[in-house]
């Protein structure tokens, strides 16, 4: 028999004094007692009648910030932003109803790429709960298997360890979306509120750490190998482990190649840097991973997307895998060496072990541990570089990103939408910090770019927020230029716009014979009017907006933009028929690639 | 493959809806699942019967513990456990056959908890190869219903 169970879990936040008594008060100004206490500074909440209480207490708090997107997915997409450029809990709310219904997506969303999320919701009275009630829905069932973990509540008392629990869970361990459910009557009920200084779960756990003896296996490994490779993604940002990342491949002298989510986690600068892998990574980081005979794979979970055809993906490497998700080892790939460990602390104790064991840390520009193989892959980059057809003329799409890249230096935060851009942006922008490239990697979700803009703008004020969308992206959230507006946030937003869904026309191209399946976004009575008219719409938001169709225009366009302090669009047309290249097919392997 | 595993959960509103929505969720199936009140009266007793191989059993396992409701998981392996299910059965009888039904009954140790003119109400305890032997002798008779608990199991401690 074996028994499995989770060492209770105690997070202490101030060591000093136990739970402090406050003041009688409503449910809803105990919640927000209770996120000021968490240092929450801002929230994203779109208000109705299920959550009233709670926005007239918010209109109280001295400390938080409440802005009003204009759509409860703006709202929810926002708050990832937030928490995507700072690590910590991005908060959203939302009313019972079609309210919750619409955040679903963005909590999906946090699922998906394990972002810290406290959502929380109002909820018709508990007398009326199962009742078909006006703006009813059952959210604590609905968001369930895209939660890691929610509740409702059914107590005033309650609200205080609710809201402790939730901000622990959801930025502990693997971070995830919580959500909390709050009926009216609670929301006004009194209550003289306990606020506990502690956690206490004893079916979670957080901590994580490597033993010596696994570790120094590793280490065996890594002196054994003579072609090894180093995979990593989201798991290095989400633990705050790139200062040990950069460390451990200096000091091992191993090449890099991050996933979608994993990129800025290691400078993409750096001459270890393969940048990324995957459907449309770099030929040269496919190649290096699967013909490696070492692959270290950390703070990563063999998606799809990244391996392709799971039995081939990296067949002849022995392979280790380093995650704080038990249940992400052995899930999707068998591995030899399997180490169940917060990140940081795996890498930070293994370059003790390696310093002790005689690797000393290499500067840049004098990697000489594997030379055969550092050859190898030079062949690669040369044979196979990221690579468009440049034109006089005609704006490439891939272009517009080398510009900005160019005239940012590579220190904007960028976030995307969903589709062609988004791989581009990843390619062609070269990402040298850790949460600076904020995109919908695991869902997938078009129209995140702009919202998450605005939560990542008012995250880090002093940096430059640059969305790089598609059209058919932009407009599913477009609505959000209100509040950017509104609320003086200077998100800015480069459209790149070939009037189509391009990825999808992509795929036609590939694999229907180019017919064109509800993928045309323009006007089909007048296709060759740009339509919509985003110069027009911004105009209506009070946002500035600016029509670029000639390469000569582009420059200056985008110092505009770079120079605005408040939010500022580009609608760059680009041609629809450019494919995003490198492409490995959907469940094909890395030999399949498509140049 | 067949596995038994006990898992202790919090008694808290919505955490069998977590279990078995993890288990649909993740296309695991589930062959039987029991659930009640444990020593501790703030937890629950969950035993869950899974088909699957062991890669599958390693990921039920692992998801499990990742709920922050469920607190400890054991997988039974042979021997290890005890094991016991209820069934209540409807079985058809007349005047000629109700003697060979309350001998059957006998040998089982089953009881008869209701008699009615055309039919009686057998209460059954015992392990999964009981259970069905047992049925399969009433099936000559005429089933008219039944219910089962699903296995129960508690691990064997010196």
């Amino acid at each position: 028999m074996s028994t499995t169970s989770t060492q209770p879990s105690s997070a202490k936040t101030k060591p000093d004094g136990g739970p402090q008594r406050g003041e009688a008060m409503l449910g809803a100004e105990i919640l927000v007692a209770c996120l000021e206490r968490e240092g929450v500074e801002v929230v994203f909440a779109y208000p109705g009648g299920a959550s009233m209480p709670i926005h007239q207490a918010l209109t109280r708090s001295k400390s938080i910030r409440t802005l009003l997107p204009r759509h409860e997915q703006g709202g929810v997409f926002a708050a990832e932003g937030y928490s995507r450029v700072t690590g910590r809990a991005g908060v959203c709310m939302a009313t019972s109803g079609p309210g919750a219904t619409n955040l679903l997506t963005g909590i999906a969303d946090a699922y998906m790429d394990s972002i810290p999320l406290v959502a929380i919701t109002g909820q018709v009275p508990q007398a009326m709960i199962g009742k078909g009630a006006f703006q009813e829905t059952d959210v604590f069932g609905m968001t369930l298997p895209v939660v890691k973990h929610n509740y409702l509540v059914m107590n005033v008392n309650e609200i205080p360890r609710i809201v402790k629990e939730a901000f622990h869970i959801a930025q502990s361990g693997r971070p995830g979306p919580v959500l909390i459910d709050i009926p009216k009557n609670i929301q006004e009920a009194r209550t003289q509120p306990i606020f506990p200084q502690e956690v206490h779960l004893r079916g979670y756990s957080a901590d994580r750490k490597a033993g010596d003896l696994e570790l120094n296996e590793l280490v065996g490994l890594i002196g054994a190998a003579k072609e090894p490779m180093i995979y990593c993604g989201g798991g290095i940002i989400s633990g705050d482990a790139s200062v040990e990342l950069l460390e451990f491949a200096e000091r091992t002298q191993i090449p890099v190649a991050t996933t979608l989510m994993g990129i800025g986690c290691f400078p993409e600068n750096h001459p270890l840097s393969l940048k990324w892998l995957g459907m449309h990574g770099t030929v040269y980081a496919n190649n290096a991973v699967n013909e490696a005979d070492l692959l270290l794979a950390i703070g990563v979970r063999f998606d799809d997307r990244v391996t392709g055809k799971i039995e081939k993906f990296a067949e002849h490497g022995t392979i280790v895998h380093i995650d704080i998700d038990n249940s992400e080892i052995n899930k999707n790939k068998v591995v030899r060496l399997p180490i169940l460990s917060d990140v940081k602390y795996a890498l930070a104790r293994l370059n003790e072990l390696l310093a002790k064991a005689g690797y000393e840390r290499a500067g840049a520009g004098n990697f000489s541990r594997f030379p055969g193989w550092y050859e190898k892959i030079a062949g690669w980059k040369r044979s196979f570089p990221l690579a468009f057809k440049d034109t006089d003329t005609i704006i490439q799409p891939q272009y517009v990103i080398r510009l900005l890249h160019e005239m940012t230096k590579g220190e904007a935060i960028i976030t995307t939408g969903v589709g062609q851009h988004q791989m581009w942006a990843g390619q062609h922008y070269d990402f040298i910090h850790p949460r600076t490239f904020i995109t919908s990697a695991g869902l997938g979700s078009m129209g995140f770019g702009y919202p998450a803009a605005i939560g990542a703008k008012v995250a880090k004020p002093d940096r430059q927020v640059i969305d790089i969308d598609g059209d058919g992206s932009f407009l599913m959230n477009i609505q959000e230029l209100a509040t950017a507006h509104v609320e003086n946030i200077a998100a800015k937003a480069i459209i790149l716009n070939n009037q189509h869904l391009g990825m999808v026309v992509q795929w036609e191209d590939m694999k229907y014979e180019s017919n064109r399946a509800h993928t045309f976004l323009g006007d089909p009575r007048d296709p060759k009017r740009i339509y919509p008219d985003y110069v027009a719409l911004c105009k209506g938001f009070g946002v500035p907006c600016e029509r670029v169709l000639e390469k000569k225009d582009l420059r200056a366009a985008i110092q505009r933009l770079l120079d605005a302090n408040e939010p500022y669009v580009l609608d760059v047309m680009v041609p629809y028929t450019e494919h995003v290249l490198p492409m490995i097919p959907g469940g094909a392997t890395y030999k399949d690639v498509i140049v | 493959m067949r596995h038994t595993i006990s898992v202790l959960v919090e008694n808290k509103f919505g955490v069998l809806t977590r279990i078995a929505g993890m288990f649909s969720g993740r296309g695991f199936n589930i062959d039987t699942l029991n659930v009640g009140p444990a020593l501790d009266s703030t937890t629950s007793r969950m035993t869950i019967v899974v088909r699957g191989d062991d890669a599958v059993l390693e990921q039920v396992t692992k998801q499990l513990n990742k709920l922050v409701d469920v607190i400890e998981i054991q997988d039974f392996r042979e021997d290890e456990y005890v094991d016991r299910e209820l069934l209540l059965l409807r079985v058809n009888v007349d005047s000629a056959t109700r003697a060979e039904v309350m001998q059957i009954c006998d040998i089982f140790r089953a009881k008869i908890i209701d008699v009615q003119h055309k039919n009686v109400s057998i209460e059954v305890t015992g392990n999964e190869s009981k259970i069905n032997k047992f049925l399969l002798l009433m099936e000559n008779f005429g089933i008219n219903d039944l219910t089962r608990t699903g296995k129960v199991a508690l691990a064997r401690k010196e």
